[in-house]
Parts: C-alpha cells; sequence; structure tokens
C-alpha cells in the first residue's frame, strides 16, 4: 500500500527532520529517492525548484508535491503533507513547554544538531550533483555563476530559478 | 465557530503570501498575530518553542499560536489555514508540470533550472556554517555527516539521532564536573 508507505516515511520526517526545508530535502533523498526509489534525482530536483518558487513553507510543499509525484494521486499527498505535521502537532501539543525547556537543559543536543543540519545540507547539495542534473560544461558553469549570484549578490530563490530557466532555453 | 474560522483565515493568508518558507514568514506573522491576538512576549516565546521542535516551524508557530487561543481545536484550525493554501497551488501545480513536462521548452527550462537548484541548496551550507560558528574543530563533524549521508546512504534519521545521543552525554557530563 503506497500510501500507508508514503504515510509512515513523512511521519519519520516530520518527527526527526531538524533543520527546516533544505535538510528536509537530504531526508527526502534517502528516504524517496534511494530507498523506496519513487522518483529519479532529476524528478526530485525539478520538485524542489517548484517548492522554492511556489508561496508558503517550503517543507509543505515538498511534502505535498513529493506525496502527489510518488503515488499519482492527491490521497497520496493529503497522506505526505498530514503525516509531515503530525509529530510536531502531537508534540506541541502535548508538551510545548518541555521543548523548548530542552534546549537550555541540554545546550550540547543543539550544537551537535546544528552541526548535524549543515552536514545533511551539504550531502542534500552533493546528491545532487550528478550526470542527470549536470548534462554537460553549461550546467557546471549554471552552477557557478548561480551560487556566485546568491552568494556575492544575494539573490533571492525566485530571481535564480527564473533567470536559470531562462538560460535553459537559450543553452539548450 | 467565528474564532476558529478567523484563525483559520489569519494562517491561510500568512501561508498563501509568504514565499520562501520558514524565516520569511515571521515578519507577516508578527504583524499579522501581535498586538490582536498574542503580546510581543507570547509571539517570540512562540518562535522560540517552534524552532526548537521538529517539523515544519511555520505549522509550529500555526500549532502553538492556535492552541495558546483555542485550545486543540484552535491547534488543527490554525495549522489546517497554514498548510492549505500551499497544498492546493502546489497540487495544481504538479497537476499543470505532469502535463507539460514533455513539452520542449519546458524540458529546456529544466534543464536550466537543476543546476542552479544544486547551487541554491550549496549556499546556505555555507552561511549557516558562518552563523553557527563553525570552527576548523568542529567542522569535521559536518563533513562526516555529509560524506557517510552522502556515498554511504546513511539514513538521516539515524545520524539525528545519534547527535541527539551524544549531546545528552557531552551534557550529562559537563553537569557532573
Amino acid at each position: 500500500m503506497i500510501y500507508c508507505k508514503l504515510f509512515l516515511t513523512f511521519l519519520k520526517i516530520g518527527l526527526f527532520n531538524f533543520g527546516g526545508g533544505y535538510a528536509m530535502i537530504s531526508f527526502l533523498q534517502n528516504e524517496v529517492v534511494y530507498k523506496q526509489a519513487w522518483l529519479s534525482t532529476a524528478e526530485f530536483t525539478d520538485i524542489v525548484a517548484i517548492s522554492q518558487v511556489t508561496p508558503g513553507p517550503v517543507g509543505i510543499n515538498l511534502a505535498t508535491y513529493t506525496g502527489y509525484a510518488a503515488s499519482g494521486s492527491v490521497c497520496g499527498a493529503v497522506a505526505a503533507t498530514l503525516a509531515v505535521c503530525l509529530p510536531s502537532f502531537v508534540l506541541l501539543v502535548l508538551a510545548g513547554k518541555y521543548v523548548f525547556a530542552t534546549r537550555t537543559n541540554y545546550p550540547a543536543v543543539w550544537r551537535a544538531l546544528r552541526l548535524v543540519v549543515i552536514g545533511l545540507i551539504a550531502s542534500a547539495a552533493l546528491t545532487l550533483c550528478n550526470a542527470e542534473n549536470f548534462i554537460d560544461y553549461k550546467s557546471v558553469l549554471l552552477c557557478v555563476v548561480a551560487f556566485w549570484a546568491v552568494w556575492k549578490l544575494k539573490c533571492g530563490p525566485i530571481w535564480i530559478l527564473v533567470m536559470s530557466g531562462f538560460l535553459g532555453i537559450l543553452l539548450y | 465557530m467565528r474564532d476558529l474560522a478567523k484563525l483559520f483565515f489569519i494562517f491561510a493568508k500568512i501561508g498563501l503570501f509568504t514565499l520562501g518558507g520558514g524565516y520569511a514568514m515571521l515578519p507577516l506573522m508578527e504583524r499579522e498575530l501581535v498586538g490582536n491576538y498574542l503580546s510581543h512576549e507570547d509571539f517570540l516565546d512562540i518562535t522560540a518553542v517552534a524552532q526548537s521542535a521538529p517539523g515544519i516551524m511555520a505549522i509550529n508557530v500555526a500549532i502553538l499560536t492556535g492552541y495558546r487561543l483555542k485550545g486543540l481545536t484552535g491547534a488543527a484550525f490554525a495549522a489546517c489555514g497554514a498548510a492549505l493554501p500551499s497544498f492546493v497551488i502546489i497540487l495544481c501545480v504538479a497537476l499543470f508540470f505532469r502535463k507539460f513536462a514533455e513539452n520542449p521548452i519546458v524540458v529546456r527550462v529544466f534543464k536550466g533550472i537543476r543546476p542552479a537548484v544544486v547551487a541554491l541548496i550549496m549556499v546556505p551550507v555555507f552561511t549557516l556554517a558562518k552563523s553557527a560558528g563553525v570552527t576548523w574543530k568542529t567542522v569535521w563533524i559536518c563533513a562526516v555527516v555529509a560524506l557517510a549521508v552522502w556515498l554511504l546512504k546513511m539514513s538521516p534519521v539515524y545520524v539525528v539521532i545519534l547527535a541527539v545521543w551524544v549531546g545528552i552525554l557531552c551534557d550529562r557530563k559537563e553537569r557532573t564536573q
């Protein structure tokens, strides 16, 4: 049953992702692209791009779209979206006060999680560096220019994706 | 009932009008909530807790605000409100994209977009490393995590569990000393 599997997968992600939208990408790669092989790397990369440029929380966009693409139906999208929100819902309603207390009582846990999240985001980027996304030297160049534009010129993701899409039409 | 509907629509508005999610949503949330529904201290409190919990931060803020104002049903209404607009929009995009994915222009657009997505994900690695104060002494932890997940396909779930466990051990040790 793909809906049950989707629900359980996203429940796990909702429970263990402490790093926001970007870190969630590495969870999704591991579960959805690698373990279950519901999507190819290129398909998944397109989902990440679209999730960045549509309004609302990126995590919801990622869960909804991945759920839909993996199952091919709206039920899959519903299952994934509900499941990714459920763990924090239960946790915050039952123990909201204690959640924050752990931050002051266990500072090393939060220091460790911050480092881990950086590693997870790095692995998300590295996993996307494959032959599906980098088809020739032009894509490498595009990546370098986009990196420079975000890093140095502080361009927003929407601007970057619109421009690179436009360059895609010109170059390919 | 009217209050619940209001909660739903406030968060639907927040969900609908913010691009980029997470921290980009905080200013709009503050404008909508502080003064009318929450004190400034309450809002700071709620965002701090929302960031300490797993899951999606914007949804966590909605859950906590809804819960504080109207209990369990309030939390459910607020969370649904925050999630619903992006759920509907992204589903429409997905349906649309499915139809046009084979279109030659769309294929070319995405050939250009894919390498740029990689760049978009690389930048926060460096900005976060800066803001988290990563030094040469701690950078190996990030590197080991990245390699284990990237090359060995280790599940990020285990990485997070390991980090929490090691963190708790360190804190215990500090306390006994």
